[in-house]
């Protein structure tokens, strides 16, 4: 190899060291480790190769809750936040009064800790023997009856992931809609209004059109997001998701790996391949359809 | 004649429509703001308030009266925040500055040096950004065990400083600086990493400090990755260090100090974003993701 | 349509705490356009011209004074009510749509008894299509056309809802230098075929003077001059006017009017009738120059360019404003170009005389 490659390479080395120690060994690594049946941690024997992992994964009941929330969650935020962002994005981009005052507000969520704010949340939805918390105070008001949303039933346990997950995704979303928005030529808003165009018209015909790969880039991060969720469940429901009913995947793969029923690498790494497999099927869904509607 | 009134009432109609419209757009934006500071000013108020008289609201009360920072002294003294903050001071820094350092090298060595095997290697480095941390985390975990470093800063540290995406964002910058500089400082005999670090890097200063930041915020509220890696208290970080505060520190139910230790470690964030806030959120919009 | 513009004024408030900084982008603009006039608005950039046209067209309110179309005050009315037609200068063609979609979306705004057909609106797309002749191009989207055919898009879809008059915000400034002047006969032939009243904005005075029935000549938000292109030329009513009519431009001299005689420099040009004496300015056309031994004003020679049909000499004169003064003339003449210095004499027709102060026109007679 000549001198000028070498140097080109030598500025390369510690990229490629970390990214190969760190990144390519692991990912064939997960792979073989998903095959290994019977593998233990303290000894690093196995005792045979198969599908084995992926079968008890599968069957697993824990899994398949996490599978059902994590679908749940899915299903339901993203077309939410996405929707919702797009509405705020819009009142945002027709006013100037106020402006980078609201969209410094509605970015703060971004650069907080998932972890402390989600405690927040947890004592507003929380009923305990002293109080009934915030919201079923405002539940109250619509003369509703409390109901503990952080250990009671399913459904509010679920409510209460949606609602923190879309208030956690919401920054990024509005923000990147916003300067979409921003990005679109005023005079294209000038023609229209002198066509006499609707002002539904107008953001149908040229506004969603015009801001429509923002909008798929959004829709496929928001999917790849929300599946891979796990921390904010965390927050709200304490690290033994199981017992709360509310895991997720991801957090099946970490219990799989470490705490309390930790110890079998070879699981997490058949449910980390399962849950990389979902979201590549989806993510390419999203490409082939995006194809189809996206206009440039 | 009869045109000209036409003519006025288009014009008032189409005057109380803006005008419908606008009380509306505003009352949604005001709605959603409250939405998101109230988590904020509920977690203020509540670190204010005194654990009797907390615990004494069973319908919470909006503000209080007797606001007291014991809870902030509760936070401090009573569970290691300080060193929490300390770890992850250290854990920050130290990731930052590793991903700098590799960041710059590979990111000039794909836009600026030529050499065999280059688009092949570039090729490869972008399908890394496809792949999830999730994937990769297990056998970093085992890896990190292995290697005896559970519960050391190089245990924390090393498996967290890449970022495909910022050498991607980095070259794009470098590559965009025209050719002629490159080539006069060679005729000037500036050497490649004279060049770098003292024509390429403050030219790009906008884009460095950019990544700079996003890999603060990452590193701030990495909470996993630790979770994983450290088991002593010694070694937590603040996102760890609120879920055992939440788990065990305080008798679960001192709330008011669980807030108090909220407030302390939110703060640096949020007062970074406030300084830094259009290079931040010119920055997230270029491509940040979260979520 | 006739449109009336009555002391049209528009500020655009400070953007400062001062009250004082506000701007005054249009200042008591009056002006009646004919009908079926091709109108240009013409003026350096900052002017107030393209002000002027926002607010004929609805997109800006004025500060005060009223715009009629015909009979009907439209000053409060909004852009999307009072049916002009519009061409954006980077044509705003929306570029997910195709060119027969561009050209319909006008059409499907239209809402109650206007509402047209499928069909009826394909066939209007296509008969404004034919007369811009993009008939072929219709199911292209605009990334695929070339600026040229941008543009006739732009005016099919300003023209597909017969608006009652057509406006266009610098429709030939995105062209390169041969298809504008080709463009620029399309425009002057599609307004005549279709007859609609329209007002084009231009700060090129070639394109202005060569294509517009009238020209308005703006300059800080005051209308400085109006009239046919050639009047206008011909009998500018300030310095700034003739100025900026005309290429090469007009040369300017400090002069001075002394016992009725006009002065530059030491060179008496002739004995004029009423004025007083005083300073001025003086402003000779390049035509307005012949080489003549006899002549009255005398120039050092630079050079001479020869541009075909025409010669344009290159001199100097102590008293003029700019360091060259450019004289166009006829090929045939016998000028020595090695001479050091040249005399001409001048075309009276193209020697204006302006107040040194207000920089007016002075009209004055000869005295033989």
């Amino acid at each position: 190899m000549d001198k000028k490659s070498m140097k080109g390479w030598l500025y390369l080395l510690p990229a490629i060291l970390f990214l190969g120690l760190f990144m390519v060994y692991p990912l064939i690594d997960v792979l073989i480790y998903s095959f290994e049946e019977g593998y233990n941690f303290a000894s690093q024997t196995h005792f045979g190769i198969g599908w084995n992992n992926y079968s008890y994964v599968l069957r697993d009941p824990y899994f398949l809750q996490a599978v059902k929330n994590t679908f749940i969650l899915v299903i339901f935020t993203v077309p939410v936040s996405t929707g919702i962002a797009l509405l705020i994005s819009v009142a945002l981009s027709s006013i100037k009064r106020l402006r980078e005052l609201f969209q410094t507000i509605y970015f703060l969520p971004y650069v907080t800790n998932t972890l402390a704010v989600g405690l927040v949340f947890m004592i507003l939805f929380k009923k305990t023997p002293y109080t009934d918390g915030l919201a079923n105070l405002i539940i109250s008001w619509f003369g509703g009856s409390a109901i503990d949303f952080i250990g009671g039933p399913y459904w509010a346990k679920m409510f209460v992931l949606c609602f923190y997950t879309v208030w956690v995704v919401m920054p990024f979303k509005i923000l990147v809609l916003t300067s979409a928005l921003s990005s679109v030529n005023e005079e294209y808003y000038k023609a229209a209004r002198v066509d006499g165009t609707s002002k539904l018209r107008v953001f149908t015909k040229i506004t969603l059109p015009m801001i429509s790969p923002m909008m798929f880039y959004l829709i496929i991060t928001g999917f790849i997001g929300a599946f891979k969720a796990y921390s904010d469940a965390v927050a709200l429901f304490g690290t033994d998701l199981n017992a709360a009913e509310m895991n997720t995947i991801v957090g099946y793969v970490y219990d799989m790996l470490y705490g309390n029923s930790g110890g079998y690498p070879s699981y997490a790494s058949a449910a980390a391949i399962i849950l990389f497999v979902i979201v590549l099927t989806i993510t390419c869904i999203n490409l082939l359809v995006s194809r189809k509607h996206v206009h440039y | 004649m009869e045109k000209k009134v036409d003519y006025l009432k288009l014009e008032k109609s189409v005057n109380t429509r803006r005008r419908v419209t606008k009380a509306l757009v505003y009352a949604l934006l005001v709605f959603w703001g409250v939405l998101v500071l109230f988590p904020f000013y509920w977690m203020i108020l509540t670190s204010l308030k005194s654990y009797s008289a907390y615990n004494g609201e069973f319908v919470p009360k909006l503000f209080t009266l007797s606001p007291t920072l014991q809870n902030y002294l509760d936070a401090f003294t009573a569970v290691p925040l300080a060193r929490y903050f300390l770890n992850t001071l250290l854990f920050t820094v130290g990731t930052t500055a590793l991903m700098l350092v590799v960041t710059v090298l590979a990111a000039f060595a794909f836009a600026r040096l030529d050499f065999r095997g280059k688009n092949i290697a570039f090729t490869l480095f972008l399908s890394l950004m496809m792949i999830p941390s999730e994937l990769v985390i297990i056998t970093n975990y085992v890896t990190i065990t292995n290697l005896d470093m559970r519960n050391t800063f190089q245990g924390l540290i090393l498996p967290s400083v890449t970022s495909v995406f910022y050498i991607y964002l980095l070259k794009e910058n470098f590559a965009q600086i025209p050719d002629q500089l490159y080539y006069a400082a060679k005729v000037d005999g500036t050497s490649d990493l004279k060049y770098l670090l003292k024509v390429l890097v403050p030219i790009c200063k906008p884009t460095v400090v950019t990544i700079t930041i996003l890999k603060v915020i990452e590193c701030w509220n990495s909470y996993v990755w630790p979770r994983l890696i450290t088991d002593e208290q010694a070694y937590y970080l603040v996102s760890n260090g609120i879920q055992e505060i939440r788990e065990s520190g305080f008798g679960r139910e001192n709330i008011p100090a669980m807030m108090a230790a909220v407030v302390v470690i939110s703060v640096p964030l949020i007062i970074l974003f406030l300084v830094f806030r259009k290079k931040i959120m010119e920055g997230v919009a270029r491509g940040g993701t979260k979520g | 349509m006739k449109v009336v513009l009555q002391n049209l004024t528009k500020k655009f408030p400070a953007r400062g705490k001062h009250v004082k900084d506000e701007v005054v982008a249009v200042n008591d603009f009056s002006f009646e356009i004919p009908n079926g006039k091709l109108v240009g608005l013409l003026g350096p950039s900052g002017c107030g011209k393209s002000t002027a046209l926002n607010l004929l067209c609805g997109l800006l309110k004025p500060t005060s004074g009223r715009i009629y179309f015909g009979e009907d005050d439209v000053t409060d009315l909004p852009a999307e009510n009072r049916g002009v037609g519009m061409v954006f200068q980077n044509y705003a063609l929306y570029p997910h749509l195709t060119v027969m979609q561009n050209i319909v979306f006008p059409l499907e705004n239209l809402k109650g008894k206007d509402k047209l057909s499928k069909e009826e609106m394909q066939k209007k797309a296509y008969q404004v299509a034919k007369l811009v002749q993009i008939d072929e191009l219709m199911e292209r989207k605009p990334g695929e056309l070339s600026g040229g055919q941008q543009q006739r898009v732009a005016i099919a879809r300003a023209l597909v809802k017969m608006p009652r008059i057509l406006l266009m915000d610098e429709p030939l400034s995105n062209l390169d230098a041969r298809l504008r002047l080709q463009t620029r006969e399309e425009i002057r032939r599609i307004q005549r075929e279709t007859g609609i009243t329209t007002v084009f904005v231009t700060h090129d005075q070639e394109e202005a003077m060569s294509i517009s029935d009238v020209i308005v000549v703006m300059k800080a938000g005051v209308v400085q001059q109006t009239g046919r292109p050639q009047e206008v030329y011909d009998d500018p009513a300030n310095l700034f006017v003739a100025k900026f009519l005309g290429t090469p431009p007009i040369n300017v001299f400090q002069g001075k009017i002394r016992e009725g005689r006009l002065c530059i420099g030491q060179d008496v040009l002739w004995k004029v009738k009423g004025i007083a004496d005083q300073e001025v300015y003086v402003g000779i056309r390049p035509e307005g120059f012949v080489p003549d031994e006899e002549g009255t004003l005398c120039c050092r020679l630079h050079g001479v360019e020869v541009m075909g049909r025409d010669i344009s000499l290159v001199s100097s004169h102590e008293a003029a404003q700019e360091s060259q003064v450019r004289a166009i003339i006829n090929a045939e003449s016998k000028v020595d170009v090695a001479a050091e210095f040249v005399r001409f004499s001048l075309k009276p027709g193209k020697v204006f005389v302006f107040g040194r102060d207000t920089e007016e026109r002075i009209y004055y007679e000869l005295d033989q």
